[in-house]
């Protein structure tokens, strides 16, 4: 059966959701059902996943979540994988908000934080305006399909302190179930925020989670976000996440990719006002039968914009990683830095890495580069290590580790960093034997 | 630099532009079996190779042009193509250059090639493709004494049967892609070299190739093999004469190398690059790959691409061998309106093995230039270890450069490398030459070729000062 076939199939899935709303919603939704019509499910003859077969996920039939789950296990499984953060926090179960999980508290002055489902209309200025809904077929299924989301509306020169933590929770069903959270970012001239998006959840959970974040920076904005994704080894996970920068906005991105069965990630940046900059950092680690694909695409659309990329890989077993890093300079953006990197560590001689960094330049006062490794651990420092009594393992597996941290210690909030770096050293290789060090 | 001059630059006319008033013996525009079956006839082949050329065709037909390249022109009507040409006297091959046709000389004379004084001062036999068909062959003696074979494909075919049905389309497969289909349904000539178990060729083996006729693609297939032990050093060049319709060239070249043997493959290629619109110019779709079949072989390419409207060419190296090694080195300069989508592929099977790729890319005036390669490590390829880096110079802020480089590493004791920059020239390099007396173009010139200088060490002398002057030529008008 070809992909094509699964498209009704998949559309049939998400109908019910279509009426649900406004009407400016549901003819936005019905547009995008004809746009995944036309596209279907993305094929491995698309150069944009050449590497990743969605075919397997595409077969499988996805039921809508029901409503919020507030049974006492939930709760405490959300305890459970919460990141601890002092933050103001919205919980989606499943996808959908649960209200007694999440703690809004006081917001000051200039700054919304809306719950989608409860607030469409609200998110109509926002909604699609960033992220082409035809940008792929997951995008345009999200868009007709979105059940829950939030906003998070910044007016000019309002600085959030706090960091605004979304988490969201997997649990196991019985018929895995379809998520499709929607997560628009609106910060004013000046605006300031960090968004930490998690995800994760009980190890048999099988669902596929299907999210688009669209970020607007205004002039001046500097929005910081991470994403910590550590779904279950059975869950599929596919996310676009799509940013527009004005006049000297800033952006950083910390991006960990540590679970899921297959996972996708796009990052798509227009950097289309003077002085804007970006900031991609990665980090994916496969084990298992994993499949770890990261897309990120930069469009430097004004002169005198500049974006960096650091992406780190680490495969082990049988994981497959893909990194595809692109950065298109247009005709007459001049005075443009771009920078990217990616380096890959495969730990299992069954571990593949599938790596382009492309650059495609239409200027020429340009300072462009792009370099990716793939290899060993330096034999110096291995050696250095020995010398000093260390077991050839945990040689290795701290030079894994600080491989993993170059990346892990740019993120600034103490809480995740912590966790992340356990959650890293506990998912390398047992040998290196890691316990108690870190 | 005074606008003026500029201007004249900017104007110069390719040199090389001038076209031979010879008779051509040219099949009509088409593809079918009788123009297949035409080809075939004139040159005296056996069925076999029919029936090879016929299945081939077959292929083609059920095959679609590629289209992933970052290139763009009008779709090519293959039917309006005339897939043989052929200089009239063809009929009895001249022995000598006494009797070779005194126009074809002066053509060579007009391209600052006088063979007999050239041939002699640079120890270089040339198979000399004009068209076609090989006009004339020199120091065919000296090699046959070594034992090394270096005649034309159409001759191999005729006399060393044996040797083409073993190795032809046995690394580059009739139905690889699109166009080597179609090369191996209506190749009209090329070169073949056997060089046989531990002989090192006593020359330089060069062809000229030169298109001619008008409405005519030219259609080559190269064929090299080392035995074990044995060497050789291949020199292709390549002008053409000025023309305003687009003429199509897509050529197939398979190099084998068995244990130990070493194959260097250099190219200068400067086909006819349409004029300053765009007008007109060389389709070069060309399919190279050379296959380290033994031990400790090596494959090293080497190219300097100038020419051509637009370019479609990845010179490959398959590393079967154990300790095999895949060499690519290009500079690639596009200028007005020329496009070219160029690189290489690597691709490491066995244990071992190593590649290093170096590219530089020069882009000016409109054009667009991309680097696309790949190297793939197989799980097998234990060891192996690839460098790559490609660097692209962008001369005026009309122009592009781009780079997409696939890697495919299953292996975790491989060692893979990429590194890619993209700048224009530094100003205050430009400064310090001018400061220093040096006119603007001359240190332009000099940066550029201090950027290519990795690449030009390794042609060989005669062919690096030529790459370099061209290189100049090539530049011409585009700084400022």
């Amino acid at each position: 059966m070809s992909l094509a076939e699964f498209t009704d199939q998949w559309l049939s899935a998400v109908t019910p959701q279509i009426s649900e709303g406004p009407g400016w919603l549901t003819d936005l939704r019905q547009g995008a059902v004809e746009q995944f019509a036309v596209l279907g499910l993305p094929h491995a003859r698309l150069e944009n996943w050449k590497y990743t077969d969605v075919k397997a996920l595409a077969k499988r039939n996805f039921s809508l979540p029901g409503t919020a789950n507030a049974s006492a296990d939930v709760e405490s499984l959300v305890n459970k994988s919460s990141l601890g953060l002092d933050a103001i926090r919205l919980v989606f179960v499943d996808g959908v908000f649960s209200e007694s999980a999440s703690t809004l508290g006081d917001l000051p002055a200039g700054v919304q934080v809306l719950p989608l489902a409860k607030n469409a209309n609200a998110a109509k200025p926002v909604l699609g305006q960033v992220a082409a809904a035809n940008f792929s077929g997951f995008t345009a299924l999200n868009l007709a399909g979105w059940q829950d989301g939030v906003l998070i509306d910044l007016a000019a020169n309002a600085v959030l302190e706090q960091p605004v933590y979304l988490q969201f929770v997997a649990t196991e069903q019985e018929n895995p179930v379809l998520v499709q959270p929607r997560i628009l970012i609106k910060a004013g001239t000046h605006a300031q925020a960090t968004i930490v998006e998690h995800y994760a959840g009980v190890e048999e959970a099988a669902n596929l989670t299907n999210v688009v974040t669209e970020v607007d920076l205004a002039d001046g904005a500097n929005i910081t976000h991470y994403k910590l994704q550590q779904e279950s080894a059975k869950q599929y996970h596919i996310a676009s996440m799509h940013i527009q920068q004005k006049r000297d906005s800033r952006f950083t991105s910390h991006n960990v990719c540590l679970g899921g069965k297959l996972a996708r990630q796009d990052i798509q940046v227009e950097l289309s006002g003077e002085g804007a900059e970006v900031n991609l950092n990665g980090l994916y680690l496969g084990n298992g039968r994993q499949h770890l694909d990261n897309h990120t695409l930069v469009n430097h659309n004004a002169p005198h914009t500049n974006s960096n990329e650091d992406y780190k890989g680490i495969l082990n077993d049988r994981s497959r990683g893909v990194f595809n890093g692109r950065a298109v300079v247009h005709k007459d953006a001049q005075k443009i830095e771009a920078h990217q990197s990616n380096a890959n560590l495969l730990l299992s001689d069954k571990a593949e890495i599938d790596t382009k960094p492309e650059l495609e330049i239409y200027a020429d006062d340009v300072k462009c580069s792009h370099g990716s490794t793939t290899g060993q651990l330096d034999e110096n420092a291995l050696f250095a290590l020995r010398s000093r009594g260390l077991g050839e393992e945990m040689a290795r597996g701290l030079l894994t580790l600080a491989f993993a941290n170059e990346v892990i210690d740019r993120i600034e909030i103490p809480a995740v960093h912590d966790r992340l770096e356990d959650a890293v050293a506990g998912r390398l290789p047992e040998k290196f034997n890691l316990k108690g060090l870190v | 630099m005074a606008s003026q001059e500029m201007e004249q630059l900017v104007r110069r006319e390719y040199k090389q532009g001038f076209v031979t008033d010879i008779e051509s013996d040219t099949a009509p525009p088409g593809l079918n079996e009788d123009v297949i079956r035409f080809i075939s006839a004139k040159k005296e082949e056996p069925q076999w190779m029919l029936d090879w050329r016929l299945a081939a065709f077959e292929q083609w037909k059920t095959m679609a042009e590629p289209d992933w390249a970052h290139v763009d022109f009008p779709q090519v009507d293959f039917q309006a193509v005339s897939y043989y040409s052929a200089p009239k006297s063809s009929e009895d091959r001249p022995k000598s250059l006494d009797e070779v046709d005194p126009k074809l000389l002066e053509t060579y004379e007009k391209l600052g090639i006088p063979l007999h004084e050239r041939a002699a001062l640079a120890g270089v036999a040339m198979d000399m493709v004009f068209d076609s068909v090989s006009v004339t062959t020199t120091f065919k003696e000296q090699l046959g004494e070594a034992g090394v074979i270096f005649c034309s494909i159409s001759e191999a075919i005729r006399e060393y049967p044996d040797l083409i049905k073993q190795y032809l389309g046995s690394v580059v497969p009739v139905a690889d892609n699109f166009y080597t289909a179609l090369n191996s349904a209506v190749f009209s000539d090329g070169s073949f070299v056997f060089v046989p178990k531990g002989v090192t060729c006593p020359m330089e083996l060069s062809t000229y190739f030169r298109i001619n006729a008008e409405n005519t693609g030219q259609f080559e297939r190269t064929l090299i093999i080392c035995e074990d032990n044995a060497q050789v050093s291949y020199l292709e060049g390549c002008t053409a004469p000025m023309r305003d319709e687009n003429q199509l060239h897509a050529a197939v070249v398979e190099l084998v190398a068995l244990e130990n043997a070493d194959i260097k493959y250099s190219t200068v290629q400067n086909w006819y690059p349409g004029d300053e619109e765009g007008k007109g110019g060389i389709y070069n779709f060309v399919t190279k790959r050379g296959e380290c079949r033994g031990d400790n072989s090596k494959i090293s390419w080497t190219q300097v691409e100038t020419g051509s409207a637009v370019t479609w060419k990845y010179p490959s190296c398959v590393l079967k061998g154990k300790n095999s090694v895949g060499e690519f080195y290009s500079v690639a300069v596009t200028n007005n309106m020329q496009q070219a989508d160029t690189g290489t592929k690597m691709i490491h099977i066995g244990e071992g093995s190593r590649s290093t790729i170096i590219s530089k890319g020069i882009s000016a005036g409109r054009s667009d230039q991309s680097y696309r390669g790949l190297v793939k490590i197989l799980p097998g390829a234990k060891g192996a270890r690839n460098f790559t880096q490609c660097d692209s110079l962008l001369i005026g802020d009309q122009c592009g450069a781009h780079t997409f480089p696939y890697q495919e590493i299953g292996n975790s004791t491989a060692q893979v490398e990429h590194e890619a920059t993209t700048s224009k020239i530094g100003e205050d390099q430009l400064f310090y030459c001018r400061q220093r007396g040096i006119s603007e173009e001359d240190a332009v010139n000099m940066i550029v070729n201090g950027f290519c200088k990795d690449v030009f060490k390794e042609l060989p002398m005669e062919f690096a000062v030529e790459a370099e002057a061209l290189l100049n030529v090539s530049l011409e008008g585009a700084v400022g």
